[in-house]
């Protein structure tokens, strides 16, 4: 009998989509029993949309080896965007998923190009400095969002930018059938919330297979040379900013559909969530789960969400002991003393060649 | 008259950026890490002098010594705690120990002083007359710049400052001279607390609110400063807080308050391109 030999990496890659979609059957089927409770049926669509970020910045962090601390930048802009398509064609399409899958379609295109305006410049940049540059341009997309107010009525969407601070929603002249969709430092305040957890499944699987893909192909290759050794890729032909603009902007428009998930799930959306504090969130996801493995940032997204919730029972306490763990495991992961305490109480598994899950 | 003061008092928050400033630079220049808890460290320091002055009731002169020594105490035990054992570590696995120390040291505050902002008094009233430059702005100045002088004499001349030069320079090497490398990044921490503390109290005197997040914006303008001037020079961080003080006080009074971070943000992005290791960083060719 002949062995079916696949090869190590795609048999990985199964066990990521079939943990995936084996925990979405699961969870669904107890979300239609009723077995959940509110505040964690609530936090569905956020912890996709959190794990889509995860892996998209996984692929800047992880594969492509350039720190980014800037990502909730295209989250936003994806977000935004999605809430003005979504809410702007609310009456010539009817159907929500269609609607839905536009707005996410549109939320990814605005990323995108926000990564593309970025990336050319910023990709020139290298380690902390590139990660100062992205941090600034989260911070200056923040504000200008918070200056952005938008409207629709009978004759189509009208924008306005209020630079000097002196203008408000009134501004926007719209007739009386008009509605405000973002109104300044406010925010989105009256979305229709058309996000739904089976929507955030297929954007995970679809995240997922154009990641995983990526990496395994001749691209995907060429981006992780240049993270090993740039001037080595470089020498033997690798055009270097090709490849990076390519993984940024791919990073940036996963991050995109993920913020229009995120924009659609909520009625109110104000740009200050998506501070730097966000992509420090997303950050330790990816540290987390571990630098370049998809799985890792899937699994750490979901435990660091859910992470406060469970220690709710410590009230006050709660934030402090999340600080702690987070300090103990980076202590136990890197710390050459705490790693062999480790492996005496738990031996290692014997690895039958090095198995590299990249 | 009206530029000038902006400018005075760009001059003056700048002057606050660039203590701050010095702190993250020095770390960074001799662990290589950007150490993202230091302003936290300043709040902690604001709110050490704010309890000595109202509740022990100890003079204001008193009161920043106190703040100081609490806060050189907190540097060098977060240091040995949190960072010493990752010394061998990515630096990716400092930098979110950085943030766990951050996350800790903000929900403490919160625990121990409640989230409510409390109102600081700023430790001299008054201003200039004819002139609107408060006394704050111009002891703010006089106290930046009596700490660059110390510190540049201090780097260049003492026996730990050079001590400090060698360890940022190559550390094996150091370390085979005989200097005592963990001391050194022991000794650095605490400086760069120090100053947090000092920061702490100007920084509440110019903005007179306290709350458990004070800290973090400061912190990462001031990180900006850093990187502005070329992280790892002392004279590199002074300059690029200035600058981003003025930038930061001309913008708000002349194109929109609201944008005032932005336009700060954007200048950063164009000196770095223009000069990628800063204004006064050096650029290392990578050898092959």
């Amino acid at each position: 009998m002949k062995k079916i030999n696949i090869k190590k990496t795609t048999r990985s890659d199964f066990i990521t989509y079939i943990g995936v979609i084996i925990a979405f059957v699961v969870i669904n089927t107890m979300l239609n029993g009723g077995m959940l409770t509110r505040s964690f049926s609530g936090m569905l669509v956020p912890i996709c949309c959190f794990i889509v970020m995860a892996v998209s910045l996984n692929f800047t962090v992880g594969i492509l080896g350039e720190l980014s601390l800037g990502h909730a930048g295209f989250v936003s802009i994806g977000g935004f965007s999605g809430v003005i398509a979504s809410q702007s064609l609310a009456t010539v399409i009817e159907s929500e998923p269609v609607r839905l899958l536009v707005a996410l379609v549109i939320g990814a295109l605005c990323a995108a190009f926000a990564g593309l305006l970025v990336g050319i410049p910023v990709l020139r940049l290298r380690g902390d400095y590139l990660a100062i540059v992205t941090l600034a341009f989260g911070e200056i997309i923040k504000e200008l969002i918070k200056c952005l107010y938008v409207g629709i009525d009978k004759k189509g969407v009208r924008f306005i930018f209020n630079a000097t601070g002196k203008l408000t929603a009134e501004n926007l002249k719209l007739d009386e059938t008009g509605e405000v969709i973002i109104n300044g430092a406010l925010g989105a305040t009256r979305t229709d919330t058309i996000s739904t957890f089976t929507a955030g499944f297929i954007l995970i699987m679809i995240t997922l297979i154009i990641v995983l893909n990526l990496t395994r192909s001749r691209s995907g290759r060429a981006i992780m040379a240049l993270r090993d050794n740039r001037i080595a890729a470089e020498s033997v032909g690798i055009n270097v900013t090709k490849y990076k603009l390519m993984a940024f902007v791919t990073s940036a428009a996963l991050a995109g559909a993920a913020g229009a998930l995120y924009g659609l799930n909520f009625s109110g959306l104000d740009s200050s969530t998506f501070d730097i504090n966000m992509s420090i969130e997303i950050l330790l996801m990816v540290v987390f789960g571990g630098l370049g493995s998809i799985r890792g940032s899937i699994i750490a997204a979901a435990i660091i969400k859910l992470l406060p919730e469970m220690l709710r029972f410590l009230e006050s306490y709660r934030m402090l002991i999340y600080a702690v763990i987070l300090i103990i495991v980076m202590i136990a992961t890197n710390n050459p003393t705490a790693k062999n305490l480790i492996e005496k109480i738990i031996p290692k598994r014997k690895k039958k060649g090095a198995e590299i899950d990249e | 008259m009206e530029f000038f003061s902006h400018l005075i008092s760009g001059i003056s928050l700048g002057s606050v950026y660039a203590i701050i400033a010095l702190g993250y630079t020095m770390v960074y220049g001799i662990a290589k890490m950007l150490n993202f808890a230091h302003g936290d460290v300043i709040m902690v320091g604001g709110y050490i002098s704010l309890l000595a002055m109202t509740s022990l009731g100890l003079p204001t002169w008193a009161a920043i010594l106190l703040a100081m020594v609490v806060c050189t105490i907190l540097g060098v035990i977060i240091e040995g705690l949190a960072y010493k054992p990752l010394r061998s570590a990515p630096s990716l696995a400092v930098l979110i120990t950085a943030i766990g120390v951050s996350y800790f040291l903000q929900n403490a505050a919160l625990l121990v002083w409640g989230a409510n902002p409390k109102a600081y008094t700023p430790i001299i009233k008054g201003s200039v007359p004819h002139l609107n430059i408060s006394y704050t702005s111009l002891l703010t100045i006089c106290v930046c710049i009596v700490i660059m002088i110390a510190l540049t004499l201090f780097t260049n001349k003492s026996k730990m400052g050079k001590a400090m030069r060698a360890c940022s320079e190559d550390k094996p090497a150091a370390q085979l001279m005989g200097i005592n490398v963990n001391r050194t990044i022991s000794l650095t921490f605490a400086i760069g607390s120090a100053l947090a503390a000092i920061a702490g109290v100007l920084l509440c005197s110019f903005s007179p609110v306290l709350a458990p997040t004070t800290g973090s914006m400061p912190g990462i303008k001031a990180f900006t400063a850093a990187v502005f001037g070329g992280i790892g020079s002392i004279p590199g961080a002074f300059l690029g807080g200035i600058f981003i003080g003025i930038i930061e006080s001309l913008a708000k009074a002349y194109i929109s308050t609201q944008l005032a971070n932005s336009v700060v943000f954007a200048v950063l992005i164009i000196v770095l391109l223009v000069r990628p290791a800063g204004l006064l960083g050096k650029y290392v060719p990578e050898k092959v």
